[in-house]
């Protein structure tokens, strides 16, 4: 069976003895859209950096592997070697956006060109024409190209956000991690940034797994989702029979003020390819 | 007043902290004792100022007015110091650059940064003027012995200056790079290079003055530049001469000093 993201007994432990991931296993098939949700400290952020290969999971712990389009980024707490090849079709949206801040918004996304493009060039931050033309196209489609010019550091939240998943689109990732990458931006940014996640996953086929705070976010724009508590994973599946017991197990009380948000965002609309998903009103949910 | 006095809670001051205030006192003894035992080994004589006060006042008077007649040689020859300073301070960068990214723990391993940190120490420790005696016998009297001299010191501490700053960086636009594939030096040059290229540019900006200030000097043991002017100088009692060189390498390190701070304001 193919899959695009395939983790099998994954686990890490962190010297603190803490486990942040505890034998973790799911596959993503190609092309779909998953939610990881969970509180903070639930092992979404280590779980995600294990797929793209920044962190080595333990070592003498079972089988622990993972594979992405079906090629090893790590086995048993040893990352491939040839990890910065792969790493290339993998796009990793981060939270804090990882902008170079100085540079100008298309450098940046021109630098998810740097794992293709021949080193003796890039070195010398030198790229083609073509190269640049892709950058361009990439920022179109994310709808900032006119700030191309400026230095990162001078676009809002939101816009940054876009111009890092311009740069995962200038890799022509296949697979595209986010990590949390709505936690710090405003509700208008979030929904924009949700929006196009969304697109490249029904436009382009690529496969999206993003860790998200919010549970509505999770709802409204992915179809199935994988929910962690202390690093085990404990509910995977449609996101639609997320139920309020789930909730609860995962956040305790504070589950009913996350699906309170939902009600109080009132030009929150899912968009149009996915299904409607029912609006978790307290009463709707089986106690 | 009685007033104010009844709404205030009745709140205790903290009383001194002994032991706060016997360090104290014990760091102030240990700066008198370092001062006293220095005295002696540093020939401290303060008194002869007083003593030899006519000495020094005619010894002053000497200088005045200063005579600047000659002061065409004496502009070439600064002229000269600063173009030195300018080779020394460009070749040093350069060479700083790798020595300084292979000198910060965030990006090179343990067993590379140990030796190069060592070896930028030995550059540092070393005066110029020390190199600069050893490059007269090895490359001949003149301002190249002098721009080498200025080169290796200077590696030293820029070195130092730019691994710091290396090691201040934000690693996560670091970590978004090798997110995208690119290989360890797409890191340094994506990533860390653009972060602290204000701070490198103000660094070397800074040595530039220094150097020119240091290669007046180099002179005096015959690397070229003023410093070969002002010994002879002063060695032949010349002092209404030396005076005159003294204001204008005064006016001109301030020139470029104000110069090179307009610079480094206008790239941070």
């Amino acid at each position: 069976m193919t899959s695009a993201i395939q983790v099998t007994n994954l686990s890490k432990t962190f010297r603190a003895g803490s486990r942040a991931v505890d034998d973790v296993s799911f596959s993503v098939a190609p092309g779909e859209m998953v939610a990881l949700i969970g509180a903070s400290g639930s092992g979404k952020s280590t779980l995600l950096r294990h797929v793209a290969g920044l962190v080595e999971a333990d070592r003498d712990v079972g089988e622990g592997f993972v594979t992405v389009d079906n090629r090893r980024i790590q086995d048993r707490g040893k990352i491939d070697p040839d990890i910065r090849s792969l790493r290339r079709d993998i796009g990793f949206i981060f939270q804090q956006f990882n902008l170079i801040d100085r540079l100008s918004v298309l450098t940046n996304v021109l630098c998810g060109v740097l794992g293709r493009a021949p080193r003796w060039r890039t070195t010398f931050l030198w790229f083609t024409r073509e190269e640049k033309r892709l950058a361009m196209e990439c920022l179109a489609r994310v709808g900032i190209s006119g700030q191309a010019q400026q230095r990162a550091s001078t676009l809002s939240g939101g816009q940054q956000q876009r111009a890092a998943i311009a740069r995962a689109l200038a890799q022509k990732a296949r697979v595209v991690l986010a990590d949390e990458p709505i936690s710090s931006l405003d509700p208008a940014s979030s929904k924009n940034v949700m929006e196009h996640l969304a697109a490249i996953n029904r436009d382009d086929g690529v496969t999206v797994l993003v860790s998200l705070h919010q549970v509505d976010y999770a709802i409204r724009y992915c179809p199935r989702t994988i929910a962690l508590r202390d690093g085990k994973i404990v509910f995977d599946g449609s996101s639609k029979k997320l139920t309020r017991a789930v909730l609860t197990d995962l956040y305790g009380d504070s589950s009913i003020e996350l699906l309170g948000e939902q009600h109080e965002t009132q030009d929150f609309r899912p968009p149009e390819h996915l299904p409607e998903t029912p609006r978790l009103a307290p009463e709707a949910i089986p106690a | 007043m009685t007033s104010i006095t009844k709404t205030r809670p009745n709140i205790d001051i903290p009383p001194r902290d002994l032991k706060r205030s016997v360090t104290n006192i014990a760091m102030w003894a240990v700066l008198a004792g370092i001062l006293m035992w220095s005295w002696e080994g540093a020939d401290m004589r303060p008194m002869d100022l007083w003593t030899d006060a006519a000495n020094m006042s005619a010894f002053a008077k000497g200088f005045f007015p200063p005579d600047m007649h000659r002061w065409p040689t004496f502009m070439a020859e600064m002229i000269v110091t600063v173009k030195i300073a300018i080779w020394g301070t460009a070749l040093a960068v350069v060479t700083a650059i790798p020595f300084g990214i292979m000198s910060s723990e965030n990006i090179a391993p343990f067993w590379l940064v140990q030796p190069v940190r060592r070896l930028m120490d030995a550059f540092r420790a070393i005066n110029e003027i020390v190199f600069a005696m050893l490059f007269v016998v090895a490359v001949g009297l003149g301002p190249f012995a002098g721009v080498l001299a200025l080169w290796i010191h200077t590696v030293g501490v820029l070195a130092k200056l730019m691994s710091e700053a290396v090691e201040a960086i934000d690693p996560e636009p670091v970590e978004g790079i090798r997110a995208t594939g690119g290989t360890k030096l797409h890191e340094i040059i994506y990533g860390v290079i653009p972060q602290v290229m204000p701070l490198w540019i103000s660094f070397s900006l800074y040595r530039f003055e220094s150097n020119v200030r240091s290669a007046t000097v180099l002179g005096i043991v015959g690397a070229g530049g003023i410093g070969v002017l002002l010994w002879e100088l002063i060695r032949s009692f010349e002092y209404a001469e030396t005076a005159a060189v003294l204001i204008i390498i005064v006016i001109s390190v301030t020139v470029i000093d104000m110069f090179s701070q307009f610079l480094r304001r206008l790239v941070i």
